[in-house]
């Protein structure tokens, strides 16, 4: 067997040996082929990944709400968007175009400033997540190495700009809703970023692109999924209520509140909520699933399946393949989440605020405790599986 | 002068701006609830400076705590309370302003002659970058580990009080010493709600 043979057959170190696609290394030779310099093409590359990314968001979104839409139509036993395209696509482009062009209506007892600055403090933080997001070894904006925890720590920011939506609204469900809003995004935070921590201690990083690549070694088998069961669910269950999903809605639960902190709100201010939770719906199936369920990952590693087509894993075919299934894995495992998420809303009810509270501090958080616990006894007693 | 070092040069102006004119603010604004989002703009501008000195990790942890946490907490302690009342009026007010405007410009002075008498060395040390999240790790097991552990301790003790303020089933006699609580220290329980019920 020659050493190439050795280094391409599968195992974790190789994943983060093979360089894969490099886009931005090409771009930058073609660009100084042309007789640019270095800077300058690095700086005319810089902005060509965050627009495609920003660009599958907001696609993402609608893909999102036009399956909410058909999913819980389903659910009530009616047919849904139907005319508006084939099977009604374009719906969400009419919702979207019809928040763009209604008026913008600022309440005369409100505050102007932190009314407009609230809903782009929640946006913006969400849209930042998407630089950690990998799409395969190269395929994302930045591979910092704190990874997941600027996700984290973004993620934390977003309760001020509900707050201070509530606050601007001078209404007193607005405030309400900020209040609970902020209330459940800090009592959930704890026991997911617990969680987090226990994956970052199998795979010894915080960054994204190495937690995948340390659970792509034997394909299905080796996704976190089956080493982390307990912190798949507090995981899930956590997100769902950063994302103020049913049953978490409260902060805008619609008995109590009317809308919550989006009260006030109308035309493109409101959108801008609606685009940030749906975003933040998306994103947050997208990083369970680079947690826990293999990331761009193949079932079957892409690199046992060239071995046995005797194909080297640097062809350029073999990796612009690689490249495909990676992002077209990524993302059908987010859409199977978000597809969940879907159906949880239209089937279940919302919980009354103490359960919620309950539940995320009294047991969510004692239990992701003790996975953490148990995830660091595992991987001293079995380095080998636990990513000593 | 490169576009990488100009780039830099530009956002710490921008950032060391927002710090000064933000916390300015905060301690100049009439409007508790403006002073608290400022503050959570220093904060974010402060963690925009440790990116600029190449410590993400430590941005990160700063935006997670004081923004994600001490910030979001003071609003809700605001917003939770919200009374619209005037203050009475404090007599001898602009005396005060006076002096505690003097002891401010005084640390200030220091802070200036501090900056002019030590001796910088420049450029400073080297960043270590992505490798800091380790070396943190590795001081606080080491050597800040009773710090550490002592700051842990504080918490715990600052979280218990806070649960004995905030409890409203009181017992009417301390269980220590046997005499009566002060119960004027706490606000709502003018009817305990829970009397030793084993008794009855």
């Amino acid at each position: 067997m020659s050493p190439m043979k050795i280094l391409t057959s599968g195992t974790t170190a190789i994943a983060q040996l093979s360089p894969g696609i490099d886009l931005e290394l090409s771009f930058n030779q073609t660009m100084q082929s042309l007789g640019m310099s270095p800077e300058i093409s690095h700086i005319l590359w810089l902005p060509l990944p965050m627009l495609l990314v920003l660009t599958a968001a907001l696609i993402g979104v609608l893909v999102t709400v036009w399956l909410e839409r058909k999913v819980s139509a389903a659910a009530q036993q009616r047919i849904g968007p139907e005319y508006a395209g084939a099977l009604g696509v374009l719906q969400p482009m009419a919702d979207g175009l019809k928040l763009l062009v209604k008026e913008d209506v600022i309440p005369a007892r409100a505050d102007g400033l932190l009314f407009t600055l609230g809903p782009v403090l929640v946006l913006v933080p969400v849209i930042l997540s998407w630089l950690i997001v990998p799409f395969g070894q190269n395929l994302l904006i930045s591979n910092v190495g704190i990874g997941i925890f600027l996700w984290i720590s973004l993620s934390s920011i977003q309760p001020i700009g509900l707050l201070m939506s509530g606050y601007a609204s001078n209404n007193k469900y607005s405030l309400l809703g900020g209040l609970r809003a902020a209330a459940q995004s800090i009592s959930y935070e704890i026991p997911l970023a617990l969680s987090v921590l226990a994956v970052v201690m199998m795979s010894n990083s915080l960054s994204t692109v190495d937690i995948v690549a340390q659970q792509n070694g034997a394909g299905l088998l080796s996704w976190n999924i089956w080493r982390q069961p307990v912190g798949f669910l507090i995981f899930w269950i956590c997100a769902l209520a950063e994302c103020e999903r049913l049953p978490f809605d409260l902060p805008e639960a619609e008995e109590e509140l009317v809308a919550g902190y989006q009260t006030e709100y109308a035309g493109m201010k409101f959108a801008l909520f609606y685009l940030g939770s749906y975003i933040n719906l998306v994103l947050s199936a997208i990083l369970v699933s680079v947690l826990y369920l293999g990331g761009w990952g193949f079932p079957i590693p892409v690199e046992w399946l060239a071995n046995w087509l005797d194909l080297s894993t640097n062809a350029p075919l073999v990796q612009v393949i690689t490249g495909s299934i990676g992002i077209v894995m990524t993302v059908l495992k987010a859409y199977l989440l978000v597809f969940l998420a879907i159906l949880l809303r239209w089937t279940t009810p919302r919980v009354r605020i103490d359960q919620l509270l309950d539940l995320g501090w009294k047991f969510l958080l004692p239990i992701s405790l003790v996975n953490l616990l148990f995830t660091a006894s595992l991987k001293l007693a079995f380095p080998v599986a636990f990513g000593g | 002068m490169t576009i990488s070092t100009s780039t830099e040069l530009i956002c710490f102006g921008v950032l060391s701006s927002i710090v000064i004119l933000g916390s300015l603010g905060v301690v100049l604004l009439p409007n508790i609830v403006y002073s608290a989002f400022l503050l959570g703009g220093v904060f974010m501008a402060v963690a925009g400076l440790y990116l600029l000195l190449n410590a993400s990790f430590v941005a990160a942890a700063q935006v997670l705590v004081y923004v994600g946490a001490v910030n979001v907490l003071i609003l809700f302690a605001i917003m939770l309370v919200n009374k619209q009342e005037e203050l009475k009026p404090i007599k001898g007010l602009r005396l005060r302003k006076i002096f505690s405007g003097a002891v401010c410009a005084g640390l200030l002075a220091l802070l200036i002659r501090v900056d002019f008498t030590t001796p910088w060395v420049l450029p400073g040390p080297n960043a270590i970058g992505e490798e800091a999240t380790i070396r943190i790790g590795e001081h606080l097991f080491t050597d800040y580990l009773l710090p550490f552990e002592l700051a842990s301790v504080l918490l715990l003790m600052a979280m218990i009080g806070a649960i004995v303020l905030a409890r409203r089933d009181v017992l009417i006699s301390d269980i220590g010493t046997g005499n009566s609580v002060d119960q004027a220290l706490i606000e709502k329980s003018k009817t305990p709600l829970l009397i030793d019920k084993s008794s009855q």
